[in-house]
């Protein structure tokens, strides 16, 4: 188990690197995006149509954060559960995203594809929201404003930090972590 | 006749809603500090750790404990002996009520959750509608619980109508089987509540006011009840799912059975599941 601190946008060659457990620290942009964000990126792929943002060597946080207070980049921030975007990520993968952020296990389609796109899945801690909004800096909306806490934000993070659940590799922290404490 | 002004009563509510999104109570802390000393997983214990420091942010800051602030669940025991006065314009319990989430999700910036139609999913920008439960009580107490549930934990429930020859390994089975399937996706280490009895729609609710059940770990005065408890609380931790999913001792900070009596030829069971940010709090007036 390593500690990787990387910048966005990655490369194939930092994606290389990271295994199931690993800790990661990511300095720069992440994209926000849950479920109705996903399903107009969706829509637009299917009608061929332009994203309005460029996923290419990124990753999408999905978070749906609390109002910000007046001074702050952004309210509370942690994330949500990503199975509910597992039949959209295959598509964005396959656009050139590098990775997801959120909580919680992945469809065999979604581990098949970051094997095949060479990306990964990493998770925030869920519930820790305050905590974790301590190291975005900056976020303004940058797509569908009428989605509210759904809306697609581009967040600048310092050492935010995340651990690798599933890796190009085919490893998966979750099915690993259990079946050693199991008993 | 006891006079309860429903003005007091949004005001009150208003309060309530933040200031449980703002602070873990010293009950759930107790055990979650509990929990983080036995947990053997370093993960595991890294987890429980930006818990409590994330309890502390929140509560110094005033920022929502976690970002969903889940929907606006009440729990109302109102006294046949007590009259409502309808002040400040507010013409019912409900307008108060629905008044004060508004209110309270608005000023503590808490993030609206709702949406306004569940195939539409247009959202009503004020965390309203506020989800009631009324029960008319003898005497003239008013009293009122808040529970602020997140989607994430509830999508991981489930209910079961059994036949009463599945006895209570059914029903523990079930309960551990439900908890193994939610995995890491309800935000463990979680709270566990299970309905048992009743008939469908009131198992579920059975389910979910045993989460409100005060300290948090505290067992049903029941010892058939409770030993359940004990034997479920063991085996769900012995599942391995560990906080956040990651592997470990502790998938769960406590379980809480309630019962109730039912059909001849049925035998419900319903499980609610809680994530660790346990947000409950009551008022009485």
């Amino acid at each position: 188990m390593a500690d990787h601190r990387i910048e966005t946008p990655v490369t194939d060659e930092v994606i290389e690197k990271l295994r199931a457990g690993d800790r990661i620290y990511i300095t720069g942009y992440l994209y926000t995006g849950r479920d109705s964000a996903h399903k107009k990126l969706i829509d637009l792929v299917k009608e061929d149509k332009e994203l309005p943002i460029d996923v290419k060597g990124q990753f999408i946080y999905y978070v749906g954060p609390t109002p910000a207070r007046p001074g702050k980049p952004i309210g509370s921030a942690g994330p949500t559960t990503s199975y509910r975007m597992d039949s959209y990520a295959p598509t964005l993968h396959a656009l050139g995203l590098k990775g997801t952020i959120g909580k919680g296990s992945r469809s065999e389609e979604v581990k098949e594809a970051l094997k095949k796109h060479k990306a990964v899945y990493l998770a925030a801690v869920g519930g820790a929201g305050a905590l974790i909004s301590k190291s975005i800096v900056g976020a303004e909306v940058i797509a569908y404003p009428e989605l509210g806490p759904e809306a697609i934000r581009k967040v600048q993070v310092e050492d935010f930090p995340c651990i690798v659940i599933n890796d190009m590799y085919g490893g998966d922290l979750y099915e690993e972590g259990k079946k050693q404490y199991q008993k | 006749m006891k006079i309860i002004s429903l003005a007091e009563v949004r005001n009150k509510i208003k309060d309530l809603v933040q200031k449980a999104n703002f602070e873990l109570q010293e009950d759930v802390l107790k055990v979650i500090k509990e929990m983080e000393e036995k947990e053997e997983s370093p993960a595991g214990k890294a987890v429980f750790q930006q818990i409590l420091e994330n309890a502390q942010i929140a509560r110094d800051e005033k920022l929502g404990l976690c970002q969903d602030t889940g929907l606006a669940v009440f729990f109302i025991e109102l006294g046949e002996d007590v009259e409502l006065k309808k002040d400040d314009g507010l013409g019912s319990l409900r307008e108060a009520i629905t008044e004060g989430t508004r209110a309270g999700y608005e000023e503590g910036f808490l993030r609206k959750s709702v949406v306004e139609d569940p195939i539409r999913r247009k959202n009503t920008g004020d965390n309203t509608p506020a989800y009631i439960h009324w029960e008319l009580v003898p005497g003239d107490i008013f009293r009122l619980t808040f529970i602020a549930k997140g989607g994430g934990a509830e999508n991981m429930s489930a209910v079961r109508m059994f036949a009463p020859a599945a006895g209570m390994e059914g029903v523990e089975d079930f309960v551990v089987e439900t908890v193994d399937k939610g995995g890491s996706n309800p935000c463990p280490p979680i709270i566990v509540g299970v309905g048992v009895g009743g008939n469908f729609e009131y198992s579920t609710l059975l389910a979910k006011k045993s989460l409100l059940r005060r300290p948090l770990g505290t067992h049903n005065p029941d010892p058939f009840y409770a030993d359940m408890e004990k034997r479920l609380l063991e085996r769900i931790n012995n599942l391995g799912i560990g906080p956040q999913g990651m592997g470990g001792r502790c998938t769960a900070l406590a379980v809480h059975v309630e019962s109730f009596p039912c059909h001849i030829a049925s035998m419900p069971a319903a499980v609610n599941i809680e994530c660790h940010s346990h947000r409950v709090l009551s008022f009485e007036l």
